[in-house]
């Protein structure tokens, strides 16, 4: 257990239903430190400003503030420059804006671009939009039973054809951990760019963007104990030049008549509008905080954490964990036979247990398993053994009901 | 009693691992798919009927307890019933899960007054009886997004 971490986070402190609110719902967002929620009043108590346009102090201090976030995050992950670090929505968002500024334009009929049997929606649907407008495919890395990706198949998939992949790095419904430096070795051998899709990861593993070697990697603040509604898209420095804007707009320009627009330099072309500059604060502050505590102590922790669950789940009759990969992160999915999800994690929530149950937005990876849905219970910092034992008390609490 | 054995009655149980009338339905007349988008529940209902009655009525899918239980009691209580009864029963039904509305004549239906409790699954109480009233209206399909 990382001692006394639990007090850095009050929405751990109440209780729900009547019992104490454990919390294991953490791959779909993480709890938020009282340091990253204090971060965000102290900037609206005293710096809030526009940035990067007022002449006056405070603005400045809006734009120090903003901009020392984006060198913190920058270093966070290795980056070679913070100029490399755009400013998101989020994971989701970063996606996008790739498949459109970059991939779109590559695009011809016929093409192909390959993605794996277990993304989250995500990292299949902005692809498919693109795919659908140019005439060009989908191609899918396919995976074992045991939920890891079948890397001897993928020579098989690229072709002249592929003109990008992209892959995840941890699978949110599976816990898988990809060995994504492979991946990303085979596709520049072929010249094939690729993006990984960090959200499930960046909180569980340390990153270091220059040794994995992706061309895009991003990730969602949230998930990270930072707040909702930021993100960060990382590129290659070339690409970033090469590729046109994704939205117009003010602060991505340097200057505008009404025949031509000279479009600002990375990374504040793709940043049009006023951007979220408490959420930027927020999630520098949430990297403080892991940095503090040591990610390779959340990341060991966590495991000794999911190696326990996974270990006393196995001990119960009828319960099947979904995704057994050899390298996992902090996910636990599990179906128990002829009781459905949503009914376990009612009984979970009953318990003060808080999981998810559904598909989490991974419907071919329940179609691979032929399974509606699962219960899936996700690990963070905040949490330990005590929790685990409450979710195994709750899942024997389930079978009784249902017995 | 505890909220939870309230939602989770021996009745629902029992439907849920017996469901009745739990299978295609030779010769229907109307049919409509429910769809929960949320969760994956997907239950499609199908029906005879004869002269603005049901006269049969069965249903196939999967769903958790909620929506199983729900589908298959569904299926016995409204048999027999004109168009205008099921919408008063649907509209009482609904208003009972929601927590708008005591139990007003609602029969075995009122074993669900526990959902109320559970704003979460109100969609899976619903699902089967949002397919039923699109298959009376002629719609193929229903969806509780």
């Amino acid at each position: 257990m990382i001692k006394g971490i639990e007090s850095d986070f009050p929405v751990l402190s109440q209780k729900v239903n009547g019992k104490k609110l454990v919390y294991l719902d953490n791959a779909a967002t993480t709890q938020k430190p009282k340091a990253v929620i204090k971060s965000i009043e102290r900037y609206y108590n005293e710096s809030n400003a526009n940035i990067h346009r007022g002449v006056h102090a405070l603005s400045q201090k809006a734009t120090d503030l903003y901009e020392n976030s984006r060198k913190n995050i920058s270093n966070f992950i290795n980056a070679e420059s913070e100029k490399q670090i755009i400013f998101v929505r989020g994971a989701t968002e970063a996606i996008n804006l790739v498949a459109n500024s970059h991939v779109r334009p590559l695009l011809n009929q016929n093409d192909e671009i390959i993605i794996s049997q277990m993304e989250h929606h995500a990292n299949i649907v902005p692809w498919q939009l693109i795919c659908e407008e140019r005439n060009a495919k989908l191609r899918i890395l396919p995976m074992n039973q045991r939920g890891e990706l079948i890397l001897d198949s993928l020579g098989k998939i690229i072709s002249k054809k592929t003109k990008f992949m992209a892959i995840n790095h941890v699978s949110n419904s599976l816990g898988t951990v990809n060995p994504i430096e492979e991946i990303v070795k085979i596709a520049h051998q072929h010249k094939i760019k690729i993006l990984i899709d960090g959200a499930q990861a960046v909180q569980h593993i340390p990153i270091d963007i220059q040794k994995i070697g992706a061309d895009f990697y991003c990730f969602s603040g949230h998930k990270l104990y930072g707040p909702t509604g930021i993100g960060i898209l990382y590129g290659k420095k070339q690409l970033l030049n090469e590729m046109p804007p994704y939205q117009g707009g003010g602060d991505m320009i340097k200057s505008v008549t009404f025949d031509e627009t000279v479009y600002n330099d990375v990374p504040h072309k793709f940043e049009a509008g006023t951007p979220n500059i408490s959420g930027a604060i927020g999630l520098s502050t949430a990297i403080d905080y892991i940095r503090e505590i040591g990610i390779e102590k959340i990341s060991k922790h966590e495991s000794e954490l999911l190696e326990y669950a996974s270990k006393e789940l196995n001990k119960i009759d009828n319960v099947q964990i979904i995704g057994n990969a050899e390298n996992k992160a902090s996910v636990l999915s599990f179906v128990i036979k002829n009781i459905h999800p949503h009914d376990i994690g009612t009984i979970m929530d009953s318990n003060g247990v808080a999981i998810r149950a559904g598909k989490h937005c991974t419907d071919p990876v329940m179609d691979f398993y032929c399974i509606p849905a699962t219960a899936r219970a996700s690990f963070a910092a905040y949490n330990n053994k005590d929790d685990v034992d409450k979710l195994i008390k709750s899942v024997k609490k389930a079978i009784e009901v249902f017995g | 009693m505890s909220d939870l054995d309230e939602l989770y009655l021996e009745v629902i149980i029992d439907h849920n691992k017996n469901p009745r009338n739990n299978e295609k339905l030779e010769n229907h007349t109307h049919e409509a798919k429910g769809d929960n988008p949320l969760c994956g529940d997907q239950i499609s209902i199908q029906l005879i009927m004869k002269e603005d009655k049901v006269s049969d009525v069965k249903f196939t899918g999967s769903g958790c307890a909620i929506s199983t239980a729900s589908a298959s009691i569904l299926t016995e209580e409204i048999k027999g019933k004109s168009k205008k009864e099921i919408e008063k029963l649907f509209n009482g039904f609904h208003n009972l899960v929601t927590g708008n509305e005591e139990n007003k004549d609602l029969g075995k239906l009122a074993i669900f007054e526990g959902v109320k409790k559970y704003p979460a699954r109100v969609k899976c109480a619903t699902l089967s009886w949002h397919a039923l009233m699109a298959a009376i209206e002629g719609n193929e399909e229903a969806t509780t997004e």
